[in-house]
């Protein structure tokens, strides 16, 4: 006996019925994880220096911060050894940048697939994200073992990190995909994201504290969400300090609106990619 | 009992035209426009620069049919194939599509080329909807199609062209949807690869697998299908039997040639149009346009609207069925070429024996200038050679097999 055969009906759609359509993500499942291994394999063989690329990043820009805002500038850490200060905001930071560097291009770099074969597209800025966490795996471990070598140890607020990159990864995942589908349209987008990743990078507490704002200030800033990630880490890696809980509640939310209205406008312009990419 | 593969109903495509040509617009137009619309009055907009690729198209096609799309460039039948496919949507209309689709859309497109052979077949399988399980139980037969066990742990950039286009198609070949969309990927790899293909093409087709195939090779289609559907400015004109709709095809083709060049429509959708094409023939030195004898010195002129700096050229003469003869290509050069600025917009192929058997041909023009592809055509003219003596030879009568006549001496014992 043949399996019964489906009949699918293609018309003009409306309104949100991709992206936030589980039975077609779900029939396409393989081919998910077929492109963020390939995203991850590709990274690593390309380049001499393969997976210390995960590290060097973080640590160079620590090496740099500690020179100029610890040493010249004299910028407060809470008391903190200004290198793990910076790294531990660092190592979030740069998994949330990378994503949104690689992501916000996915489409355009994988043209000749989206105009060649059907497929989710939300897999492509998806896959850049997921590819992500190895190397946040990879700088989360050594940012620990510098943290222990510096005679700190992380409490049980360790066990928030997943919570904290769930955050950053939506953050990431909704801000890729909204500038991803408008890269389709407006090539421009190649030259605003890496400049707005830089001025991201200084409203985000990385180089200094958030206690540096005042209230309510310093709370409001949380709805840019990379600060309650950023924050939340040194908590949760370095053991010290007090839970910034009203930073990560905010961050959280705002993380969530950016993730369904980056998805939402995603779905909305998805059906033409094939005719403009 | 038969059922319906595939049923379009009154299937539409509006492309729209505009901002820039390259169809893509920057941010600038785009918040222009913006700040302009409120100014205007609804209804008023760019209402002239919506094309059509796909209009009220309306047909049935049951399963295990085999079918051919034919018509000229940009009479739709991509468009209708990406529709098929899912990769683009249409404008009105639907289209019902029963059972899983398989695209055969230009092979090799999800290859990376740092993966290995072996990735990549996981990855392409991947693209092509195939599950990881199924991929595993068909690996070692898409290896062993594909010719490539030895290097199926190098870097597919390693691979030789002809490598990694039987890989691509190796791949495809494998994965079995009930509906199978072909575009124009059979004019790969070596002649050897080419028969194989078409025999697993074949096997398809015989399966009860309903095939939708495009190509320009009239030959192929002629082979493959039992249907021919014709397309013509996005709408079926003639769906016969695979015989008459070519038939038809040539037709449109011919009465297409003999009109003004610069009206054609179908012109290459790569050109960049800094010169077109306005006219075309072949003749002998003093003959009548587009009737030359075989064996005979003959030139083909191309003149266009535009004299720019370093044109190439490139012609291919095809026979009736469309199945290339030979292709004629300026950019490799020889002694005796001559590049000459007062020549004016016009150039010149002169052959000086035509080895062509007596029938019907057709040449395909490309324009080239700045590295870029200025114009195309097919079909831009049709010329009728006429038996005569090739190396003093009297060209053979019309049992003869292929197109060509070669100059030639025997040697036979008395």
């Amino acid at each position: 006996m043949e399996p019964p055969v489906e009949t699918i009906r293609l018309q003009p759609t409306r309104g949100f019925s991709r992206v936030l359509a589980p039975r077609e993500l779900w029939r396409y499942r393989d081919l998910a994880g077929q492109i963020a291994v390939r995203d991850i394999t590709v990274r690593y063989r390309q380049t001499a220096l393969g997976g210390a690329w995960a590290v060097l990043q973080p640590i160079g820009f620590m090496v740099v911060f500690s020179l100029i805002f610890g040493q010249v500038a004299g910028v407060s850490s809470n008391g903190l050894p200004y290198p793990l200060f910076s790294l531990a905001a660092l190592v979030p930071w740069t998994f949330f940048a990378n994503a949104l560097l690689l992501g916000s291009d996915s489409l355009v770099a994988n043209s000749a697939l989206v105009s060649k074969i059907y497929f989710p597209r939300i897999f492509m800025p998806a896959g850049v994200v997921a590819a992500g966490f190895v190397d946040l795996g990879i700088s989360i471990v050594i940012l620990l073992i510098i943290v222990f070598a510096w005679g700190f140890v992380p409490s049980v607020a360790i066990l928030t990190l997943p919570l904290l990159i769930a955050i950053a990864a939506m953050a990431a995942l909704g801000t890729a995909s909204f500038l991803s589908a408008i890269n389709v349209r407006y090539r421009d987008v190649r030259y605003v994201v890496p400049f707005a990743i830089q001025m991201w990078l200084f409203i985000t507490p990385v180089v200094y504290a958030s206690s540096a704002l005042d209230e309510p200030w310093r709370t409001l800033s949380a709805i840019n969400p990379m600060v309650g990630v950023v924050e939340g880490f040194r908590w949760a890696t370095l053991g010290t300090g007090n839970a910034p809980w009203d930073l990560i509640g905010v961050s959280a939310a705002a993380a969530l609106v950016i993730f369904a209205a980056g998805l939402a406008y995603f779905d909305r312009v998805e059906r033409a990619f094939a005719d403009f990419v | 009992m038969s059922t319906v593969a595939i049923e379009t109903h009154e299937l539409g495509k509006r492309y729209t035209l505009g901002l820039s040509s390259r169809g893509y617009g920057t941010l600038r137009e785009a918040l222009v426009e913006a700040a302009r619309k409120p100014l205007r009055r609804k209804g008023d907009g760019r209402k002239g620069d919506t094309l059509w690729a796909l209009k009220e198209l309306s047909m049935t096609i049951e399963t295990g049919e085999v079918v051919g799309l034919i018509g000229h460039n940009g009479a739709g039948k991509s468009t209708l194939l990406k529709i098929l496919s899912r990769i683009t949507e249409p404008s009105t209309g639907y289209a019902d599509v029963s059972g899983r689709v398989g695209s055969l859309l230009e092979v090799g497109t999800g290859f990376h080329p740092e993966l290995t052979g072996r990735e990549n077949i996981y990855l392409n399988g991947a693209i092509l909807g195939m599950r990881k399980t199924e991929i595993r139980a068909r690996f070692d037969e898409i290896v062993e199609f594909a010719e490539i066990e030895r290097f199926l742990d190098t870097p597919v950039k390693r691979y030789s062209s002809g490598m990694s286009v039987r890989l691509a198609f190796a791949v495809a070949a494998h994965l079995e949807p009930e509906i199978m969309l072909v575009d124009e990927v059979l004019a790969v790899g070596d002649a050897a690869f080419q028969r194989k293909s078409l025999g697993k093409m074949n096997e398809v087709a015989k399966e009860g697998r309903t095939v939708v195939f495009v190509s320009h090779n009239l030959a192929i289609i002629q082979a493959l299908c039992t249907r021919g559907i014709l397309l013509e400015r996005g709408a079926v004109v003639t769906d016969a039997p695979i015989d008459d709709a070519i038939n038809s095809y040539l037709r449109t083709l011919e009465s297409a040639a003999s009109a003004d060049l610069l009206e054609r429509t179908d012109r290459d959708t790569r050109a960049y149009d800094e010169t077109l094409v306005r006219q075309l023939e072949i003749h002998n030195p003093g003959g009548t346009p587009n009737v030359v004898v075989a064996g005979q010195p003959a030139t083909i002129a191309v003149d266009v609207t535009e004299q720019l700096l370093g044109m190439d050229c490139q012609l291919t003469i095809a026979n009736s069925l469309g199945q290339p003869v030979c292709t004629l290509d300026s950019k490799v050069s020889a002694p005796l070429d001559v590049r000459n600025g007062s020549l004016g917009p016009r150039i010149e192929c002169q052959i000086e024996e035509l080895p062509l058997l007596p029938g019907r041909y057709r040449i395909d023009v490309l324009v080239m200038a700045k590295n870029q592809i200025q114009d195309g055509l097919q079909a831009a003219t049709f010329f009728d050679v006429e038996p005569g003596l090739v190396g003093e030879r009297p060209t053979a009568g019309a049992s003869s097999e292929g197109n060509v006549v070669l100059p030639h001496v025997w040697r036979l014992p008395e």
